[in-house]
């Protein structure tokens, strides 16, 4: 630890070993920005500059993608331009500058509420039913368990949109096409079997006394799991919670074959961003940074206990 | 205060039988001891006792009350686990209130029991401290705090000592009786530890695969062993056993043994085989040249207030337990006597103690 002393153990690595760690990650850690950056970068330029050749990484921001991704608009003949008041917002004067004007407001805003319940609430029910099924799992003789358990972790065993079809069918037969509700219980079932194996691990790293000592001090068990063992879980539950959330908020193939109009999340939306004489670049790259905004947040808010909950609980007690 | 009875207890796991057919009185304000080498079945006595575990059959009864069925909340019994079981989340004040809590007492009550408890216990600085900053002892401390402070009808302790250094552990074991005489409470306390058995207990109940072989003070399951387990399970250096023939009858009180004969505690039944064990202990041999048996000194162990001398003889090695004075030294050869008064004799079929002068014949339990 003690940076003034050249001697340290032989299981720890050496200042060299550490040196070169530190540049292997700095460059890991670069490389995996420039790809980020470079979409929020796009979000700031104007269609011409989003496909010059070659590219320019230097320019003039401007907030049109962002004004291009909230609204719809018509190209006017110059003669209605002239004749039009004076515009009342920045955003109208912006896209005046290119002879159209707005009509309304775009898609964008219904899709990105569609993703947030569809995600955060899949995302909520697979954590908590992962943490009672966990639970039940860790602590209660549950007769044929390793074949439950085993059952569940099939469920992982083959790409989700292996059996997109059979579900498509089901879905539509059953109304859930298109619905909140389909999509949530659909993300739930596919997170259920992580989350499920994921906090068992945690579970079982808790010492059963905890809730022994707290049922002993005149609990019930609901009690004792809900004011002992839901606490030491938190890590874990943060951690399965940010998994669970990445996967539904990321999710295209479901998401593109299931749903249209009503339930349709940002996924298959997004790319779809047309804009004069084909994909409108710069609202394309200002819709994917906003996308990705929440799940940043979540992370950075629960990036305490991910660290500690990535770990497994192997360093714990 | 209560008295615990335990009747014809019974747990199996599968097929694992972990308790056997156990039946104990703990008398109201005992300190009693369940002693046994690790899966004997005495934890698993115990977690019955609290509620933890559901015996296959029998009766736990609490004051005569029957709440084998009842659940652990509803028996007003506190637990001391081995890993004390602190919540890690709350500070050691928020760990002792818990168990007051869950009886909706008014806050200003629990506050004042948390204190009274803590002076008790000594801790009275540590109560705003974090769990994870407090070193072992103190751990321990508050685990005791969070069952005291209950004033429940008995104390159940599970191995408490068990992860605690040795100096400390002959402190807490000193603090723990103590803490019992001043409350009188009835205790029921689980060890492997026949030290710590002997130096707290009222009573020891010796346990071995899920079985009680023996319950007594710990003077009698010392100098009293009922059987070849409880004599070679107790006391440290063990008990020296040596083959010996002959056919005894009631009232003999010499056998052969080792190539001489020697005087033993004259028997109240007949031997039931030719073949018997016997046992005596380290410090009821004594070095003594005119002796019959002869043996070569194999090791010296030299412990500051006594020595342990290992000596090879025809019947076998035996340890003696000899004053600090004594000069002995590797392959010397010494003479041995037994001290007729404290040899215990054993079928070795049964693994039962023949009665005699020294092992009464009245039925324990």
């Amino acid at each position: 630890m003690s940076g003034t002393s050249d001697a340290h153990s032989i299981v720890e690595p050496g200042p060299t070993s550490r040196r070169v760690a530190s540049v292997v990650v700095i460059v890991y850690a670069l490389v995996s920005m420039v790809p980020l950056a470079w979409i929020v970068m796009t979000g700031f330029k104007s269609p011409d500059t989003a496909i010059a050749y070659p590219p320019e990484v230097v320019f003039e921001p401007t907030l049109e993608g962002y004004v291009n991704l909230f609204t719809d608009r018509t190209r006017q003949t110059p003669e209605y331009m002239a004749d039009l008041p004076p515009p009342e917002t920045w955003y109208d004067e912006l896209v005046r500058s290119r002879n159209m004007v707005i009509t309304g407001p775009s898609r964008f805003f219904g899709r990105y509420k569609n993703s947030l319940i569809i995600g955060f609430g899949s995302t909520f029910l697979a954590v908590f039913l992962g943490t009672l099924a966990a639970y039940a799992f860790s602590r209660f003789r549950v007769p044929l368990k390793d074949d439950l358990l085993f059952f569940i972790l099939s469920t992982r065993m083959f790409p989700p949109i292996a059996v997109a079809v059979p579900i498509y069918l089901m879905y539509r037969a059953l109304g859930l096409s298109d619905s909140h509700f389909g999509m949530i219980i659909l993300y739930t079932a596919v997170n259920l079997s992580l989350s499920v194996w994921l906090l068992k691990g945690f579970v079982d790293e808790i010492p059963r006394e905890y809730e022994e000592a707290a049922m002993i001090d005149g609990y019930t068990r609901l009690q004792a799991f809900w004011k002992v063992v839901l606490p030491q879980m938190s890590a874990g539950i943060a951690a399965t919670a940010i998994f669970c959330l990445i996967f539904a908020w990321n999710e295209y193939a479901f998401a593109l074959l299931l749903t249209s109009g009503n339930a349709q999340t940002a996924p298959p939306f997004i790319p779809i961003i047309i804009g004069e004489g084909g994909l409108d670049w710069p609202a394309v790259a200002a819709g994917t940074t906003l996308f990705m905004l929440p799940v940043v947040i979540f992370t950075v808010i629960l990036r305490r206990h991910l660290l500690r909950g990535i770990t497994f609980g192997a360093v714990r007690r | 205060m209560a008295e615990i009875r335990l009747e014809r207890l019974h747990k199996a796991f599968a097929d694992f039988v972990a308790v056997d057919d156990v039946n104990l009185t703990v008398e109201a304000g005992q300190f009693f001891v369940l002693l046994g080498p690790s899966g004997c079945g005495k934890t698993t006595t115990l977690r019955m006792i609290a509620g933890l575990e559901l015996p296959t059959s029998g009766t736990v009864r609490l004051d005569g009350q029957d709440v084998t069925s009842l659940r652990p909340a509803k028996r007003d019994i506190a637990f001391v686990f081995q890993l004390f079981a602190l919540y890690p989340h709350m500070n050691v004040r928020r760990n002792i209130a818990y168990p007051l809590r869950s009886q909706g007492l008014p806050s200003a009550e629990i506050r004042r029991r948390v204190e009274e408890t803590a002076r008790i216990l000594r801790i009275e600085h540590l109560l705003d401290q974090p769990i994870g900053r407090l070193a072992g002892g103190d751990r321990q401390r508050v685990a005791l705090g969070r069952a005291l402070v209950r004033h429940p009808k008995c104390f159940l302790m599970d191995e408490p000592l068990g992860t605690l250094d040795t100096a400390f552990r002959e402190l807490m074991c000193e603090e723990l009786r103590d803490l019992h005489d001043r409350l009188g409470a009835t205790t029921v306390y689980v060890t492997h530890d026949q030290i710590e058995a002997i130096a707290m207990a009222d009573r020891i109940a010796v346990m071995h695969k899920g079985v009680v072989l023996q319950v007594d003070p710990p003077a009698e399951i010392y100098h009293r062993p009922r059987s070849l387990f409880v004599a070679q399970f107790i006391g440290s250096p063990a008990m020296n056993f040596l083959d010996c023939e002959g056919r005894l009858g009631r009232g003999a009180d010499q056998v052969r043994v080792a190539g001489t004969t020697a005087q033993v505690p004259a028997l109240h039944e007949d031997a039931p085989q030719d073949r018997l064990v016997f046992g005596v202990r380290p410090e009821h041999v004594r070095l003594d040249d005119g002796a019959g048996l002869r043996g070569r000194v194999y090791g010296v162990e030299y412990m500051g207030s006594r020595q342990i001398l290992t000596v090879d003889t025809e019947g076998g090695r035996l340890r003696v337990r000899a004053a600090n004075t004594a000069r002995a030294e590797i392959g010397d050869q010494v003479g041995l006597a037994f001290d007729p008064a404290n040899v215990v004799l054993f079928d070795p079929e049964s693994e039962a103690a023949l009665e005699s002068t020294l092992i009464g014949g009245a039925a324990h339990g």
